[in-house]
């Protein structure tokens, strides 16, 4: 099956964050409230209960004056993800429709794929133990629907369809927008790390945006991907083993201390 | 976090990370089959319920999902957009799409839960008590019916001696207010509207006021009706948009799905243009953004009418024929030094006689069609603004010249035929000394350029509450009754029935006629100057006879001294409202909806005000911060004025009344969207614990007060004995019948108890009975029953514009474009040169009017119900009158005789306060306005900053409705001042860090965002810095903040007395 993905105009957003709200509705996911600290974008990234925020990037622009962008961020949905690779229990699988799929029966928790991520997408929910990201609504496109964050975008700057056909309409809006007063409009996300499977229009540069320009998998996952795997794959059982060792005495340990403390009233919040 | 180790310390631990991360490459890269990875849909196989988004006026549509077990209503289980609603296509903004927390969260454990915010039940506090008490309802309702029978006792008045010593029945208190009602459906708006001024109230608010009443007080004298002229779907129909004095898209964001399409659509290739005193998320979609200061509008917008007489860019045609430009005007007629002719200093008003034409010995106006005649409208305005040019307009606005020629240039080339523009405008044209002239001039502008009546055109006037447009049609409003008929005065020209009727009709006022049945026979014949008011006779009886039923009678005029008079001049306005609270001359308070401690102006000062009250109704699903207006917190204040009172609760003996309301998914009723088209809105989930229906609420208490009164002869408590109140559900003993008011609101005849199908049929022998004629023709008799039209969701759309005539019903008559005749050309026939496809409604002089006079041909027709009288035809002098509500016909470059209190053209004043001198004339301020609290005047020295308030896409209004909801809150978690770079190290002020803002009214504390959005104005030589605070916070809730209206002052608009928020002077400093 073709993959099939959201495409993203920041020359349409308004970013009133409609998409941020019913991600949420429909992933039935609470609120984290955090203080304003002067932007209107209030959270840095996403979390382990938002799947998707969205960008708001200010600069001065020597001939046009002000200009303020928009770009939705959440999960991209990596053709080759880096999550998947780092996953040390297969929680993250590919579907047939190109979503990176995050099993939470799975999920232990690690957070491996946390560091993993180029974007620094996935976050921790401690409630659960569990890392918890945006699934590209699989549930519903499985069900014929569209994503949320699409369904839900009043100028229409989310578009779901296939990856193909999507990046053929992004490049006929770029065009459009270079002749029109962007200059410097691209995609993003054809190329970055072999594909993504999030297309953005973008009318200027990623950095623009607080996107990544080139993002670049980090190279402890490249090096065992590349370099050890292929040749010293025998070493993965050892590793596994060891470093199973490693976490179950670390964490027993621990938590006899913690038990130790609890016993003795020292349990105190950090 | 507890001392267990987390995996993210394990992870940190060096170099078993590498090995393990190496480990996810061999466990898989399988490809799950997502049919069987997806759980199934919780909202599979469940029927949703249709409503309407309770935020601002758009009317999106939006669907409710809830489980049920039994039929019995369990649980919400998902809302999010109508996909079926035209207006939003299944797209939610964040507000709507977050309409799942008005009701439930998810909780810190992501349990699904009630929302804690909402009220279960009644809740009461003593006179000096700091806490409250739950209540069972009968009690509540019980003790609030004796309050109002006791105040309303012993403050009524029955009757008045006149100066002219004759006596007349004003049957009024002024003891007992009532506020609010803007976020109520249609039929509770009706029933509060006829319960209140049946008790003889004159104190009778709603939001509106505080918003969008400038908006009548400048559309209504240009065009007719105070409405906006197009709809959100139209936008698509734009060549060009003009954002001024609208943060749309932010406030209205469906707006921008309307917008992008006219942008996308290679037809109209549409361009927008934002104007703002700060670069806002509006800006950054626009194509030109050029920024403005706060309250300089009509210099801004005064250059544009120059800048298009000067080159010739207006529509001639359309001039000539549809506007008054050719009417002549009287010679005493004069403008000097920033006054216009009639000015009375003593009385600080003016004398409007010489705003008037010349007429002839017929009263016919006179013309020069020409626009040569020096005494011709055309020529008088050319006059007027040749002061207005370019480098005097930028020297006041501060606007960069360049960018200000680019808006200029872009939108006046829509003067072209083949080219309609839209403005679209809230909250910063309205809210200032000049709001109503605001307006004015972009009727002039539109009006220059052809715009108004043409798809794609249109002053967009976007109602920020659902219902706004509702509440006003139904008269919350002091100045007049439903339907915008005037509401009587304690006065010789209000005394009786016949004598409003003169007052109220146009060209009645030397009539020959003393009784109903002569001037039936005068109006047969026809009132010159008359327009379509020429029937306010028959909406004011069908009215009565919806309100006093079997007694309104011809021999009692109809019950018409039931309708309580006001006093002659008085301004019972929010403003004034207040300030005769704080005087301790109110009593009793009703607030519907509304949170004045955060809304309302020098918010200090009328929360003080209310501890002056005996007693007060909230009505609402969240005790926000006027229901607790007593509590500790709600005195707190981020620094030590000795001119800011502080009270304690025990010293505050306001007994407090709390009524939980149902939310909007929780009950059913109509509502009218900013675009005037009415929805139902069908009950999707049960109320939150024992919270009622206001409708509910509203019937209870009238029929308890109604109880009280029975039995009593005096002729005092008529108004209310005798008053029809029968809403009571005969299969559901619990909720009134919606549709029982709805069939007394829009009309049914007396004889069969039938919906008046139109308001052609009101009559005013008492055969007809209607509670707000524009509603007229909203109901109709279909398969043996009535049919609310509101619930009509069919989605042909003849034409393709997106008018979809079958989806609700707009007023008037299901016209969704106002004063279509304009999208034709004067002959009736031909389209405007090059915009064929734009074309509404036309003259087929083939087709009879009336399928059961065929032979009689000639007839208006078209893809739009026509805004005009189906059988003018070209032999007809009033073929080319337009705008059929104005007795003139025409759409006014002129506001002749009374229509505006401060001038028949508007003319730049400066703020009440301000940074600069008057430079355009000599006069600062406007000079009719009302000043209510002089001393309180800042001025330069002391608050050298410009300062203005805003919303945010994020929350809506007070707050009330959005910082209740915790995905909102997370949005925009806290109140803040937005300020230029340059201004914050002058200050020493750092982003993210507390600052005060202070004015003469007090002081808040807000998180500075510093932002290069903001930047200085250069006007006149000197830099003058502005400041942005957002308005929308309060104490209580999730998101919270001071309310910046403790900064705002007790000033308004001089027609309409909206408060001046947009622009007052402040300082800033660190916290």
């Amino acid at each position: 099956m073709a993959n099939m993905t959201n495409l993203y105009d920041s020359s349409k957003c308004t970013a009133c964050r409609g998409c941020q709200v019913a991600c949420k509705n429909w992933n039935q996911l609470p609120a984290a409230i955090e203080p304003f600290t002067g932007s209107y974008q209030t959270k840095e990234s996403t979390d382990a209960d938002t799947y998707t925020i969205v960008k708001m990037t200010e600069y001065e622009h020597p001939v046009d004056g002000i200009q303020w962008k928009f770009a939705k961020f959440q999960c991209m949905h990596c053709l080759d993800p880096e999550c998947m690779k780092a996953c040390p229990r297969g929680a993250y699988s590919k579907t047939e429709t190109g979503a990176t799929n995050h099993d939470l029966n799975k999920c232990i928790g690690c957070q491996y794929c946390t560091y993993a991520c180029p974007f620094e997408v996935p976050k921790y929910r401690k409630r659960e133990d569990k890392v918890a990201k945006c699934t590209l609504c699989s549930d519903r496109t499985a069900a014929g629907l569209k994503p949320a964050c699409v369904t839900t975008c009043a100028p229409g700057a989310l578009e779901y369809g296939e990856r193909e056909d999507l990046l053929a309409k992004a490049a006929e809006r770029v065009k459009y927008l270079q002749m029109n007063g962007f200059p410097n409009a691209t995609i993003y996300g054809r190329t970055e790390l072999g594909g993504l499977n999030k297309i953005y229009i973008l009318t200027n540069s990623p950095d623009k945006f607080g996107l990544p320009v080139n993002p670049k998998a980090y190279g402890q996952v490249n090096f065992w991907q590349n370099w050890v795997q292929p040749y010293f794959g025998w070493l993965i059982p050892l590793a596994l083993a060891g470093s199973a060792v490693s976490f179950v005495t670390t964490r027993m340990l621990a938590n006899k201390h913690a038990a130790h403390d609890a016993e003795h009233g020292e349990g105190v919040s950090e | 976090m507890s001392k267990m180790i987390t995996r993210r310390q394990f992870l940190k631990g060096g170099g078993v990370t590498v090995a393990a991360v190496g480990l996810g490459t061999t466990l898989g890269f399988n490809l799950t089959a997502t049919a069987a990875a997806v759980k199934d849909l919780r909202i599979k196989d469940i029927t949703p319920v249709p409503t309407v988004c309770p935020y601002c006026g758009s009317g999106c549509g939006l669907v409710v999902y809830s489980e049920k077990k039994n039929g019995k209503f369990v649980k919400l289980l998902s809302v999010v957009g109508d996909p079926d609603n035209p207006v939003n296509e299944g797209c939610a903004c964040p507000k709507g799409a977050a309409m799942f927390n008005l009701r439930e969260i998810y909780d810190e454990h992501g349990k699904q839960v009630i929302n804690p915010k909402r009220v279960p039940k009644p809740l009461y506090r003593a006179p000096g008590s700091e806490k409250w008490e739950e209540k069972e309802w009968d009690w509540m309702l019980d003790e609030i019916a004796k309050r109002v029978k006791e105040t309303r006792d012993k403050s009524f008045i029955h009757k008045e001696k006149l100066a002219d010593g004759s006596e007349v029945i004003v049957n009024r208190t002024e003891k007992i207010a009532s506020i609010g009602g803007s976020a109520l459906d249609n039929e509770e708006c009706y029933v509060l509207s006829k319960m209140m001024r049946s008790l003889g109230l004159v104190y009778l608010e709603t939001q509106a006021r505080l918003c969008h009443s400038p908006s009548v007080g400048g559309l209504a004298p240009s065009f007719g009706r105070g409405v906006m002229t197009n709809s959100m779907i139209d936008m698509k129909n734009s060549n060009v948009a003009l954002l001024m004095g609208s943060n749309m898209t932010e406030t209205h964001p469906i707006g921008m799905k309307w917008l992008t399409k006219a942008r996308l659509d290679p037809k109209r290739k549409a361009k927008i243009i934002c104007v703002d005193p700060r670069y806002t998320r509006s800006a950054a979609i626009a194509d030109i953004y050029c920024p403005m200061r706060s309250g300089t509008d009509i210099a801004f917008l005064g250059g544009m009418i120059k800048y298009i007489i000067d080159n010739n860019l207006y529509l001639k045609d359309y001039v000539v024929k549809y506007t008054n430009a050719a009417f002549l005007v009287r010679d005493d007629y004069d403008f000097k030094d920033g006054l216009f002719s009639g000015w009375n200093e003593s009385k600080k008003s003016y004398d409007v006689t010489s705003w008037n034409y010349k007429y002839d010995e017929s009263s016919n106006i006179l013309k020069d069609e020409t626009l040569q005649d020096p005494r011709c409208v055309f020529q008088l305005m050319k006059k007027h603004y040749e002061r207005y040019d370019i480098d005097t307009v930028c020297k006041i606005t501060g606007s960069p010249k360049g960018k200000y020629l680019e808006v200029l240039n872009m939108f006046c080339a829509t003067g072209a035929p083949d080219k309609t523009a839209c403005i679209c405008y809230a909250m910063g044209i309205t809210q200032h000394t000049v709001g109503s002239e605001n307006i004015r001039a972009f009727a002039i502008v539109q009006l220059l350029l052809g715009n108004i009546g043409r798809p794609g055109g249109g002053i967009n006037a976007l109602r920020g509450e659902n219902n706004v447009q509702g509440a006003t049609d139904m008269a919350l409003l002091y100045h007049y009754l439903p339907g915008y008929i005037d509401s009587p005065t304690a006065s010789a020209d209000y005394k009786d029935l016949i004598n409003y009727i003169r007052k109220t009709t146009p060209g009645a006022a030397k009539l020959p006629f003393t009784n109903l049945a002569e001037f039936r026979a005068l109006s047969a014949a026809g009132i010159k100057n008359s327009g379509w008011r020429v029937h306010t006779s028959k909406w004011i009886v069908s009215l009565l006879k919806a309100w006093y039923g079997d007694n309104a009678k011809a021999d009692n005029d109809f019950a018409y001294h039931y309708i309580p008079k006001r006093v002659d001049g008085k301004n019972y306005s929010h403003i004034g409202l207040f300030e005769a609270m704080y005087k301790g001359e109110i009593e009793g308070l009703f607030v519907n909806g509304s949170n004045p401690v955060v809304g309302g102006p020098n918010a200090n000062k009328e929360q003080e005000a209310l501890t002056k009250l005996k007693w007060f109704v909230c009505i609402d699903l969240w005790l926000h911060e006027t229901a607790e207006f007593w509590s500790y917190k709600a005195w707190e204040r981020p620094v030590k004025n000795d001119k800011v009172k502080s009270i304690t609760p025990k010293d505050i003996q306001t007994e407090a009344f709390f009524l939980p309301a149902a939310a909007v998914y929780e009950k059913e009723g109509t509502a009218a969207s900013t675009s005037r088209m009415v929805q139902f809105r069908w009950k999707g989930a049960d109320p939150v614990g024992e919270s009622k229906a206001d409708l509910w609420i509203i019937n209870e208490i009238g029929k308890r007060i109604k109880k009280l009164y029975a039995g009593s002869t005096r002729p005092d408590d008529e108004p209310i004995t005798k008053l029809t109140w029968d809403y009571d559900n005969l299969n559901d003993k619990e909720e009134p019948d919606v549709l029982k008011v709805a069939n007394e609101l829009c009309g049914f005849n007396v004889a069969d108890g039938k919906p008046v199908e139109g308001f052609g049929k009101l009559m005013d022998d008492g055969s007809t009975t209607c509670g707000c004629w524009v509603y007229c023709g909203a109901t109709t008799w279909k398969d043996g029953k009535m049919f609310y039209k509101a619930q009509s969701r069919k989605k042909d759309d003849p034409g393709g514009l997106g008018l979809f005539p079958s989806w609700g019903w707009a007023w008037p008559m299901n016209r969704r474009i106002v004063y279509n005749r304009c999208s034709v050309q004067p002959d009736g026939v031909t389209p405007w040169p090059g915009d064929d496809d734009r074309r509404l409604v036309w003259w087929d002089p083939t087709k009879p009017a009336d399928a059961t006079k065929p032979d009689v041909l000639g007839t208006w027709t078209g893809i739009d119900v026509p805004d005009f009288i189906k059988t003018t035809g070209p032999d007809k002098p009033s073929f080319t009158d337009a705008f059929i509500m104005r007795w003139e016909g025409k759409g006014c470059l002129f506001a002749a005789t009374t229509s505006m209190k401060d001038g028949p053209f508007p003319e730049h004043y400066e703020p009440w306060e301000s940074p600069l001198a008057p430079i355009l004339n000599k006069t600062a301020v406007n000079p009719a306005t009302k000043v209510w609290e002089p001393d309180k005047q800042g001025k330069t020295d002391q608050y050298p900053i410009i300062a203005t308030t805003f919303r945010l896409t994020e929350h809506w209004q007070t707050g009330a409705l959005t910082r209740n909801l915790p995905w909102l809150a997370e949005l925009m978690p806290n109140m803040f001042v937005e300020l230029s770079e340059e201004l914050a190290r002058e200050k020493g002020i750092e982003n993210g860090k507390n600052c005060i803002v202070s004015t003469t009214r007090g002081d808040v504390e807000a998180v500075a965002c510093v932002t290069k959005r903001v930047k200085p104005f250069f006007l006149d030589g000197k830099t003058v810095h502005e400041v942005a605070l957002s308005w929308q916070y309060g104490f209580k809730g999730y998101a919270t903040g001071d309310p910046a209206n403790r900064l705002t002052p007790h000033i308004g608009c001089a027609n309409t007395v909206c408060p001046e928020y947009k622009a007052f002077l402040c300082d800033i400093r660190r916290a």
